[in-house]
Parts: structure tokens; C-alpha cells; sequence
């Protein structure tokens, strides 16, 4: 049990790095709280898994130090960090059972016959693998597989952390739910810090408390599905999160005054500086609806999905989303748009404004 | 669904038919027949039935080579399957050194058969070769062409040399395509050195090592062309394998009978070891 400090960490897997481009990792600063449920959330290649095999020992960084209850920890194998991770396709020793499968990491421990034996059979009650505890691991389904690859995961009940890294690819989608919510249910009954590592937003918002986007190998944003889903830091955390995700549009900056096509918006936060490349503002969906008079916009499209509509607008500088209760009304041909001042913002070179 | 009923499909099973039927079944139909039959030649045919599988049955001088073989196979078999995991497990797996060594041991297998024996006749003669005089030196009494055991001790080393190889690239390549997770999954799990390669490596590894096996008892069941080289089945018959004794009955002695008899014999033993062998391995397979 410990708390997780990732000071300074970059990561490259080339010997010399050029550009940024080069590093899988970019000056990673993060602390993991002791017992806290955490998602890290990224599209494929952002650098998700090599941050992983990181904390666990698997991987050297390159630059940094990742330290255990601030001591640091760096240059230890998996086994002196003491930690368990689960990987995306199941790993099972194919010569050996079920119930030998659960045993193995533990008996490595030199723990005796009588609490092996009462562990494994817990973990296998909670994974419902009893019935099947005596037969040889090889002959199982895929999900079944994976079912052992949780279970020699969390057999060990004092390890520093859990880490999964993609565990529910292989399963079927009905199963992905049960076992997501037992991980979850685990979660609250051993407390233990736990990483789950994914693309799927879904997945990442229902188990964790607190949710790391990632983006080209940097950390964008920690904070909440509510915080994430509220207030994007970054707007690739606005297009990556939320369905459909944040309208990004192009806008100009005068004197902390924003406006798109000429038309003021009125943004959340006041904005103090102005000396970015490229200024837009970031507005979800959600809190776009129609008005008497605002941004002048065409409707290009309505997509009903059934509690919703989706309509499809173009202005000037670019095309805006609405999402509006299917109930509403929608204007066609020309229109006004309003922003809710509370969930606009500005974005600077990618980062938010304050 | 019905099926198409075209009997002019036959017209295309008849070139591949005819190339079986010339490469292996009448030969192998000529041999039936000899197994069977005495002759003085003049193609003139008398039928001796089963006289002459008895006759080689109960043979000694069968039974000696017969042992011969199997002990001359379970040697081999013992050495390069280990030694050849041995060596894939030492093997680089990544840089210049891949390439390099993968070269390097596929060249004992390039070789001539025929090479390969009077390379080692060469390499082991007592008085010029580098092998025989280096061992004199050393104060060994070294001499293969009339010491049974150096005789036997050099030709199992020239197979060693010749065919290690094969086990190692197998082996090497059953290797490369484990999962690096499942590394990384043992060493989360403690797993020790040892422990990897029982649980993980070896499993990993079984269908291209049944192969390996397979491939190394049917060639040196059958070996014949290497120690009829080196040794020429000597001194006396220690050397003589199965091969080299058959050849020796039917075109030093001509007793065709007994030879064609033998062939056979000594057929079906390869099949039903081979088939044994294979099903035993894959037992456990079919469910998964």
C-alpha cells in the first residue's frame, strides 16, 4: 500500500531523440493517490502502456524517477516493487491447471501450502472459476482465460498496486460489463490502488474516480469524468470525451475579447494573454442551443438518436454541433446560436485560457 | 445441396496419379513383390510367402542392427534436442547478431551428406587429420577406423555437428514467437529462470519440438549415406546401421528376397514409432 510519484519521467524507446516526436513520454509529473481507482485513457500509441510498464518495473525510463511512498524506486524489478498487473491477451501457463495458475505467483512468495490454498480458492469464488479450479488452464475460452490472468493479478493481497492494461479487449461485450463491475465492486472492498489503462471512455468514466488523459505521450488532464466532461483543459480531452465530443472553432482574441466571425463570445474565465498561434474556443454540444439572435449559422443536418437530435450547423469559421431534446423545435435553413458563457472557453495553442 | 456429378474430374487426379504411381508405389510394389517371391533372375518367380520375413525376423545379424539403430538414434536424440534448445535459448534476439548466427548454423545443414563423411573421414584420421592427431597428441589412443567406440563416438559427433542445427533453427523460431507478456506476466509473477522455461519456453515450444524430433528420429533411423563414408559400417559391423546392413544384403550379397523383406520390416518400424510418437504428443492438443 503506497502512494505513487512520477517525478519528471520521460521515456524514449530510440538511443537519441531529435524532436518530440521521438519520445514516447514527455515530462510526466503525476502522483497516485494510496487506494484510489484510476483510469488512464488515451487513443492507441499516446504512450498509455509504456507509462504502465513503467510504474511496474518492466520498463527503465529514460529520464525521472517513479517513487513508491517517496522512495524511489526506479531501478527495482517488479518483484521488489511488489505490484500485480493484467495484460491485454490473457497469459496462463498452459501445463498447468486452473487452481496451479492462481497458486504460481504466490508459492514464488514462499507462502504456505494451507494460505494458498485459502486464497486461491476466495479469488476463484469471486471470479466464479470454482467449478473449473481442477481443469487444465489451456483448454478455456478466451474470456475464461483472461478470467485467470485477473485472478493470479489479484491473488496477492498486499501488493502496491494493481494495474490493468486493456484487460476486457478479448471479452465478449456482455462479459466486459460483469467483469467491469466486479473490478469496480473489488476496488471498493480491498482498497487497493488500482490503473486501469484503456481507449474506451466508457470504460475509463464508469471505474475510475479519477481519469489521466493522455495525448502524444503527455499527460493533458487529471481530474474527475465530471471535471474532464465540464471543463477540458486541453481540447483534445473536449474531442476525445463526450459523444458527440466538443465543437472546437476557430476564433479571433482582441484586448481578452473572443469572437467568431466577428460575433463576441462571452467565455468562462477572463483571458489575460493573447499571444498564441492559433485561438479557438471550445463550446460541448450540450450547452449550444438555438436563439433569437447570436452566431448567424446555417443547419446543414438533424440526426434524431431518439432521446436526442443532433443537428449539424456551419458557420463561417467552421461546423458547430447541437444537441437538443427531441422534443425541441429545430430551426431549418438559418439560425442564431447562444453559448452557455459557464461551459465556454478559450483555447490557446490547444491549452485552455485562464 | 446436391452435388455436381462430373466424371471428367478424374482427368485431372490421372498426371498426379501417374508421378505417385513412378515414384512410389511401383517401387515399392516391385519390393512387395521380392518379399514374397525367391528368383535366379531370368524373371522367373517362385513364391516363398512369409519365408522371408521369418528368415529376417529371427535374424541375428537384424536384431544387432536393429539394436545398433536404436541405440545410434536415442544418442543422437539425447544430445541435439537439449543441446539444440540450449543454444536457441542462448541465441541473440534482436541486432547484427541474429543474422550472423542464424547463417552460421545453417551451414552444417547445406552440406552434402556425402560431403559431410568424407569431411569428417578427413577431419578424424589418426595420423593426418586434425581431429584424430590432435586427440593422439593429447595422449588419447584415438583411432576410429579400428576402435569400436571411437568409431562410434566420431560419427555420433559428425551427426551432432551435421544436424544440431535443424533442432536450434526450430527451436529458435518456436521461441521468437512466444509474446513478450508473457515474459513480462512471469516476471510480475516471480517467476524463476527455470520456471519460465518449464511453464512458458517449453509449452511454447512443443509443436515445432515434435517436429524437431520427428524430422531427427526418421533421418537418423534411416541414416545411411554419412557413416557408409566415414566408417563404411566398420570396424567389422559396429558401424553397420540399418541402412548400411540392408544394402550390404542386397547388393553385396544379392539375396533379394530377404532384403525386400527387410525393407519392408524396417518400413513399417519408422511409421509406427513415427505415429506412436506423434499422437502421444498431440493428445492433449485437439481439445484446445
Amino acid at each position: 500500500m503506497s502512494k505513487i510519484t512520477l517525478d519528471n519521467l520521460s521515456h524514449s524507446y530510440l538511443d537519441k531523440q531529435n524532436s518530440n516526436a521521438d519520445w514516447a513520454l514527455r515530462d510526466i509529473n503525476l502522483d497516485w493517490q494510496d487506494g484510489g481507482a484510476y483510469a488512464l485513457l488515451g487513443p492507441s500509441g499516446c504512450g498509455k502502456t509504456t507509462l504502465l510498464n513503467i510504474i511496474s518495473g518492466l520498463l527503465n525510463p529514460t529520464k525521472g524517477k517513479v517513487l513508491f511512498d517517496d522512495k524511489e524506486v526506479t531501478s527495482q524489478t517488479p518483484v521488489e516493487r511488489n505490484i500485480a498487473q493484467i495484460f491485454q491477451f490473457p497469459v496462463i501457463y498452459d501445463t498447468m491447471t486452473v487452481y496451479e495458475n492462481l497458486a504460481f505467483p504466490l508459492k514464488n512468495r514462499g507462502m504456505s501450502d494451507g494460505e494458498v490454498d485459502s486464497r486461491v480458492k476466495e479469488i476463484a469464488e469471486m471470479l466464479e472459476l470454482t467449478k473449473t479450479l481442477n481443469n487444465r488452464a489451456s483448454g478455456l475460452t478466451a474470456d475464461g482465460k483472461q478470467k485467470i490472468s485477473l485472478g493470479r493479478g489479484l491473488a496477492r493481497s498486499n501488493v502496491n498496486v494493481i494495474m490493468f492494461d486493456e484487460p476486457l479487449t478479448v471479452i465478449d461485450p456482455h462479459l466486459k460489463w460483469v467483469l467491469r463491475s466486479k473490478l469496480k465492486e473489488l476496488h471498493q472492498k480491498i482498497n487497493r490502488t488500482m490503473i486501469y489503462v484503456t481507449h474506451d471512455q466508457t470504460e475509463a468514466l464508469t471505474f475510475a474516480d479519477q481519469v489521466v488523459v493522455m495525448h502524444e505521450g503527455q499527460v493533458v488532464q487529471t481530474g474527475t469524468p465530471v471535471e474532464l466532461f465540464e471543463k477540458p483543459k486541453h481540447t483534445f480531452v473536449g474531442h476525445f470525451i463526450g459523444s458527440p465530443g466538443m465543437n472546437i472553432i476557430p476564433c479571433q482574441l482582441d484586448n481578452g475579447i473572443a469572437a467568431i466571425d466577428g460575433v463576441k463570445v462571452s467565455v468562462s474565465s477572463q483571458i489575460k494573454k493573447s499571444n498564441f498561434s492559433k485561438t479557438e474556443i471550445g463550446i460541448r454540444p450540450e450547452f449550444v442551443s438555438f436563439s433569437k439572435e447570436g452566431l448567424p449559422v446555417k443547419v446543414l443536418k438533424v440526426s434524431n438518436t431518439g432521446r436526442h437530435k443532433i443537428i449539424d450547423t456551419e458557420c463561417k469559421s467552421g461546423k458547430i454541433k447541437v444537441l437538443s431534446h427531441s422534443s425541441k423545435n429545430i430551426p431549418s435553413g438559418s439560425a442564431f446560436l447562444s453559448f452557455d458563457q459557464k461551459y465556454t472557453y478559450a483555447y490557446g495553442d490547444n491549452w485552455i485560457i485562464e | 445441396m446436391n452435388k455436381t456429378i462430373n466424371q471428367k474430374a478424374w482427368l485431372f487426379v490421372i498426371p498426379v496419379f501417374i508421378l505417385v504411381a513412378f515414384n512410389a508405389v511401383v517401387p515399392l510394389m516391385t519390393v512387395v513383390n521380392y518379399a514374397f517371391q525367391e528368383t535366379f533372375g531370368n524373371n522367373v518367380f517362385t513364391w516363398e510367402g512369409t519365408r522371408w520375413f521369418k528368415q529376417i525376423l529371427r535374424s541375428e545379424r537384424f536384431h544387432a542392427a536393429l539394436g545398433r539403430q536404436f541405440l545410434f538414434t536415442g544418442i543422437i536424440l539425447a544430445i541435439q534436442i537439449p543441446l539444440g534448445i540450449a543454444i536457441a535459448l542462448t541465441m541473440p534476439k534482436k541486432g547484427i547478431g541474429v543474422p550472423v548466427c542464424l547463417v552460421l548454423m545453417s551451414m552444417p545443414l547445406l552440406i552434402p551428406w556425402n560431403v559431410v563423411g568424407a569431411m569428417w573421414n578427413i577431419f578424424a584420421l589418426p595420423e593426418i587429420g586434425f581431429l584424430g592427431h590432435t586427440l593422439n597428441d593429447m595422449g588419447f589412443d584415438y583411432n576410429f577406423t579400428q576402435q569400436i567406440g571411437d568409431a562410434w563416438f566420431t560419427t555420433i559427433l559428425m551427426d551432432v555437428w551435421h544436424w544440431t542445427s535443424l533442432v536450434v533453427l526450430l527451436s529458435y523460431a518456436g521461441l521468437r514467437s512466444i509474446q513478450p507478456a508473457y515474459y513480462q506476466a512471469a516476471e510480475i509473477d516471480g517467476a524463476s529462470r527455470w520456471a519460465v522455461f518449464r511453464h512458458i519456453e517449453l509449452p511454447k515450444m512443443k509443436k515445432v519440438l515434435t517436429i524437431a524430433i520427428l524430422l531427427r528420429f526418421m533421418d537418423s533411423f534411416m541414416i545411411y549415406t554419412e557413416p557408409f563414408v566415414l566408417t563404411g559400417g566398420g570396424p567389422g559391423n559396429a558401424t553397420a546401421f540399418l541402412s548400411i546392413d540392408l544394402v550390404k544384403m542386397a547388393l553385396g550379397q544379392f539375396d533379394l528376397g530377404p532384403a525386400a523383406a527387410m525393407s519392408l520390416i524396417y518400413f513399417f518400424i519408422v511409421l509406427l514409432v513415427c505415429w506412436v510418437f506423434y499422437n502421444l504428443m498431440m493428445r492433449n492438443e485437439v481439445q484446445s
